[in-house]
């Protein structure tokens, strides 16, 4: 009788382990060193449509207390649920620094990624990065902005397309900064586009677009705008960060 | 134990009164069943919290009002949606909530269409009928369609618009992918309208290879097409060593001379690297081809083959057949026929034989093939389906030679084989697919590609919008693409073109590349002495361009073979290029219109008139403009340029008549004295310079 006790125990054991799910969480490579901070490399304040990969990867290191970089130590990323890392969990490389694949959720915002590493003592140090998910009609507003704003006002050149920037008697405001495009509203914004500089005393350089782009589409490119700007304008949505 | 069974059956059905009331009560209770099961849905949940949500909003009042409780549906029965989520996502039409991140109460953002024409499932997929969340989105067994993961969200706008929209870049670069990868030799894609996707890229012939290449380079490439230029569309077939040596037998083997005296013997190359980069430069190749520099970043263009190391391929007497006249050995090549004399022969196929990797070849160690190894080779270029994508000697095409993929974007899950670990959903396994084609099965041919995660995302977008639901949609919601139109100029002219390659560049008529400007109405726009000499000499329009026109060498009768075609036929309707004359505009007309350029309008902000003090760079330089446009052209475009130029960065201005009239005047007026074109040619011949410049700003 004993016996079947046993064996029904350790068939009922089996079967219940069976069922039990597997768990995700791969096993976290064990760090050969501690840093005693993070700094961010190149990635951080990207745009990118709504669930897609970010144009460039995001690459953080780890410095040890004089600043110079640590090779072994485990960095991860964490963020609001949707935000996907491939990989999501690294050892530093022989530079100090781990790159990884960010994909932004679904909902358009901005989105708040932490690295984080722990130090010698084991306590938690990190950093924050925002990141920026389009919606429909800011990534509309990025395509225009490509087509006919960005040769003015974006002063960096590129290989394929350089910039007018340098050749303009007065400077256009490039998009990204928030503290004087903020301090336009929507109506102000949209007059300039419609009907030029002179709209609002500003340079005549600035063409009117009213008969270019359509009424939507001045409210998409203004809808970049707001998400392009940095420090943040007040209309760029709700910051997505890790629970 | 069976004594208090029987009690207890006394007690509750002992007479026959009990048992009336006991029934009764459970009948009643099983009545209740239901509504309570109504009254915990989780809809009922949802919208109370809905509720709670707005309670201390502002605009309570306005959104309550808004409020309807019970389940919601939109029913569209001609697209056969039947949606229900807005009895869960009851927020989802209020802008206001916007500061809401909690799902089911966030308004939906800014879309291009209304939820009322089209529901939500049609873009979202997922079970509109469902009333519970796990039914709605989640594969469930009488339901195959979970939720379309946002990131896909653009395939749904494929079902119905076949084209490219601003609006959905990538499935536009899933489709351009699939196009030009070479996806579409081996599978093939019918749309709903009948037409079939047409591959865009085009593999070389193998029929002549042996006039072109060497066995050990086809070893080398057939084992890593990308060891070779990093650009290769070939994917890699992962061919064993034995393989790739018997593939190579054949193609050689299998190898005929090209027609005629092509490989005849013409000057012998030269080694002058200088005066080969700057012939290289001064022909503008790299506005097609790329060549890796030393930075190990790309320069060039991708309408060519990568440059890199061609000459470990090409033989040297083959490149300077190809270099004379490229079309006596692909006729269809995208390539130009430049008319280089044999001094320009010898230099540039010197220049290009210098690219090569010294030890490229150090693991190619090959035997005179043997007849079983060209007999197995011949079975394996037929295994592999290589005449998918190559014309090869004896061979046909294969048809469906891989699955069709017309409606690989509704393939139920049942159907698929996943990998040990990877979700179970359809996109995973596309992007599975494309990833690691051959860790499905032992045995599968499909070759490795090299597409980054991106690239692999928008592929996975283009196939999923090939889907059921894009064949039952009613077909006048269908918007297509604007075909690509099969215009070819006539005549001798025509000829000539072809030859040119012109249609590589330029648009003409709906066909033709978008490296340089259309020229449908070239003829109403440009004066005849300037074309002339720019064909003979093709200055800088436009100083911030890399990609230029390169010069051809024209006999005289080609130029006017080639500009009495183009003053004739390239007109257009709208635009009477002697309506207006060039020259005897009134001084005040003109001094107005210059007061207009510089003030009202600031064209100096784009273009260039005055060298000394304007600067602009986007638009092209106007400082001899009046002999190189006609006067209605200028007229015309500055009243509308996006009419004559859609897509063009000059915005629409609404000039009056009057304004157009005096600016017409003034730009007119600037001819330069002497009638050397445009800008000097010294500055078009630096084409490696100006990159480096841009790259350091």
């Amino acid at each position: 009788m004993k016996q079947y006790a046993t064996m029904t125990l350790i068939f009922g054991v089996m079967l219940l382990t069976s069922c039990s799910r597997k768990s995700k969480t791969a096993t976290l490579p064990t760090p050969t060193a501690f840093g005693a901070a993070i700094v961010e490399s190149s990635g951080g304040k990207q745009l990118a449509q709504t669930g897609t990969f970010l144009p460039q990867p995001l690459a953080v290191q780890v410095n040890d207390e004089h600043g110079t970089a640590v090779t072994g130590a485990l960095v991860r990323f964490e963020a609001a649920p949707g935000v996907s890392f491939d990989p999501p969990f690294s050892l530093t490389d022989s530079s100090g620094q781990v790159t990884t694949n960010v994909t932004l959720g679904a909902m358009p915002g901005r989105y708040q990624i932490t690295a984080f590493a722990l130090d010698k003592s084991q306590k938690r140090v990190e950093l924050k990065i925002e990141e920026t998910a389009l919606s429909y009609q800011q990534s509309l507003g990025r395509h225009l902005n490509d087509q006919y704003c960005d040769r003015c006002h974006n002063a960096e050149s590129t290989v394929e397309r350089v910039s007018n920037y340098d050749n303009l008697e007065v400077k256009p405001h490039a998009f990204t900064e928030g503290d004087t495009m903020n301090k336009i509203s929507d109506t102000d914004l949209s007059a300039i586009i419609s009907h030029g500089g002179p709209a609002i005393n500003k340079s005549a350089l600035m063409p009117a677009w009213g008969n270019t782009m359509s009424k939507s589409d001045i409210r998409a490119l203004i809808s970049y705008i707001r998400a392009a700007s940095d420090p943040p304008s007040r209309s760029a949505g709700p910051v997505y960060a890790a629970p | 134990m069976k004594e208090k069974l029987s009690s207890l059956w006394q007690k509750l059905f002992g007479d026959s009164v009990r048992a009336f009331g006991v029934v009764s009560v459970m009948f009643l209770a099983s009545m209740a069943i239901a509504p309570a099961k109504n009254f915990f849905s989780e809809w009922r949940h949802y919208q109370h919290g809905y509720l709670s949500v707005i309670r201390n909003r502002s605009e309570a009042n306005t959104l309550q009002r808004h409020f309807q409780g019970g389940i919601q549906q939109i029913w569209l029965p001609e697209l056969g949606v039947v949606d229900r989520c807005t009895s869960c996502h009851v927020g989802q039409k209020e802008a206001s909530l916007a500061d809401v991140s909690a799902q089911p109460y966030r308004p939906h953002p800014v879309m291009p269409h209304k939820s009322e024409q089209f529901g939500c499932t049609v873009c979202h997929r997922g079970q509109g009928a469902a009333t519970t969340v796990e039914e709605a989105h989640n594969s469930t067994l009488a339901w195959e369609q979970p939720i379309l993961p946002a990131k896909f969200i653009e395939s749904s706008c494929g079902e119905c618009h076949r084209g490219p929209l601003p609006g959905t870049p990538q499935l536009n670069e899933g489709r351009r992918l699939l196009a030009r990868e070479g996806c579409l030799h081996c599978h093939s894609v019918k749309l709903p309208d009948g037409t079939t996707m047409k591959p865009t890229d085009d593999p070389p012939s193998l029929s002549h290879i042996a006039d072109k290449t060497t066995r050990e380079w086809i070893f080398a490439w057939l084992k890593d097409p990308q060891a070779y230029a990093g650009t290769a569309i070939m994917p890699n077939f992962k061919l064993s060593d034995d393989d790739a040596r018997d593939i190579s037998a054949f193609l050689i083997a299998n190898s005929t001379p090209v027609a005629g005296d092509m490989l005849a013997p013409s000057a012998k190359a030269s080694s002058d690297p200088t005066a080969g980069a700057s012939l290289y430069g001064e022909s503008f190749c790299a506005s097609c081809h790329a060549v890796q520099n030393a930075a190990g970043n790309l320069v060039g263009g991708n309408v060519g083959p990568e440059l890199t190391r061609i000459g470990n391929k090409a033989k040297p007497e083959w490149l300077q057949a190809w270099l004379r006249n490229p079309r006596v050995y692909d006729v269809g090549t995208a390539m130009p026929h430049y008319r280089f004399n044999d001094a320009q022969l010898a230099t540039l196929s010197g220049f290009l034989e210098g690219k090569s990797d010294s030890d490229y070849f150090a693991n190619v160690h090959l035997d005179a093939a043997t007849p079983e190894q060209i007999a197995h080779g011949k079975r394996l270029v037929s295994d592999y389906g290589c005449a998918s994508c190559h014309e090869i000697a004896g061979f046909k095409k294969p048809e469906n030679f891989a699955p069709d993929l017309s409606r690989i974007g509704s393939k139920p899950v049942t159907q698929l084989i996943f990998l040990p670990g990877m979700q179970h959903s359809l996109p995973d396994y596309i992007a599975g697919k494309i990833k690691q084609p051959r860790a499905f099965a032992p045995g599968l041919k499909m070759p490795q590609y090299t597409f980054t995660p991106v690239q692999v995302d928008a592929l996975t977008t283009a196939l999923l919008s090939l889907n059921e639901r894009s064949y039952t949609l009613p077909s006048s919601l269908a918007i297509p693409a604007t075909p690509e139109s099969d215009y070819q100029s006539a005549g001798k002219a025509g000829k000539l073109m072809t030859d040119l390659a012109c249609f590589s560049c330029h648009r003409i008529n709906g066909r033709g590349g978008d490296m340089a400007p259309d020229l449908t109405w070239e003829g109403s726009s440009v004066q005849r002495d300037w074309l002339v000499q720019f064909f003979k000499n093709p200055g800088t329009l436009r100083p911030a361009l890399i990609r230029r026109m390169p010069r051809f060498n024209f006999t005289d009768a080609e130029v006017a073979e080639l500009t009495d075609y183009i003053m004739t036929v390239y007109q257009s309707p709208t635009i009477d290029r002697d309506s207006m004359p060039l020259s005897g505009y009134p001084q005040g007309q003109i001094e107005l219109g210059k007061q207009l350029f510089y003030g009202k309008y600031s064209c100096q902000g784009c273009h260039i008139v005055d060298t000394k003090t304007d600067k602009g760079y986007i638009g092209p330089t106007l400082t001899n403009v009046g002999s190189r446009l006609t006067a209605a052209w200028i007229y015309q475009w500055l009243k509308n340029p996006p009419a004559l130029r859609p897509g063009t960065i000059e915005p629409n201005r609404a000039m009056s008549d009057e304004d157009a009239r005096a600016i017409t005047a003034f730009l007119i007026s600037q001819k330069k004295s002497g009638s050397a074109p445009v800008a000097s040619r010294k500055s078009a011949m630096r084409n490696g310079a100006p990159m480096q410049e841009v790259a350091k700003k």
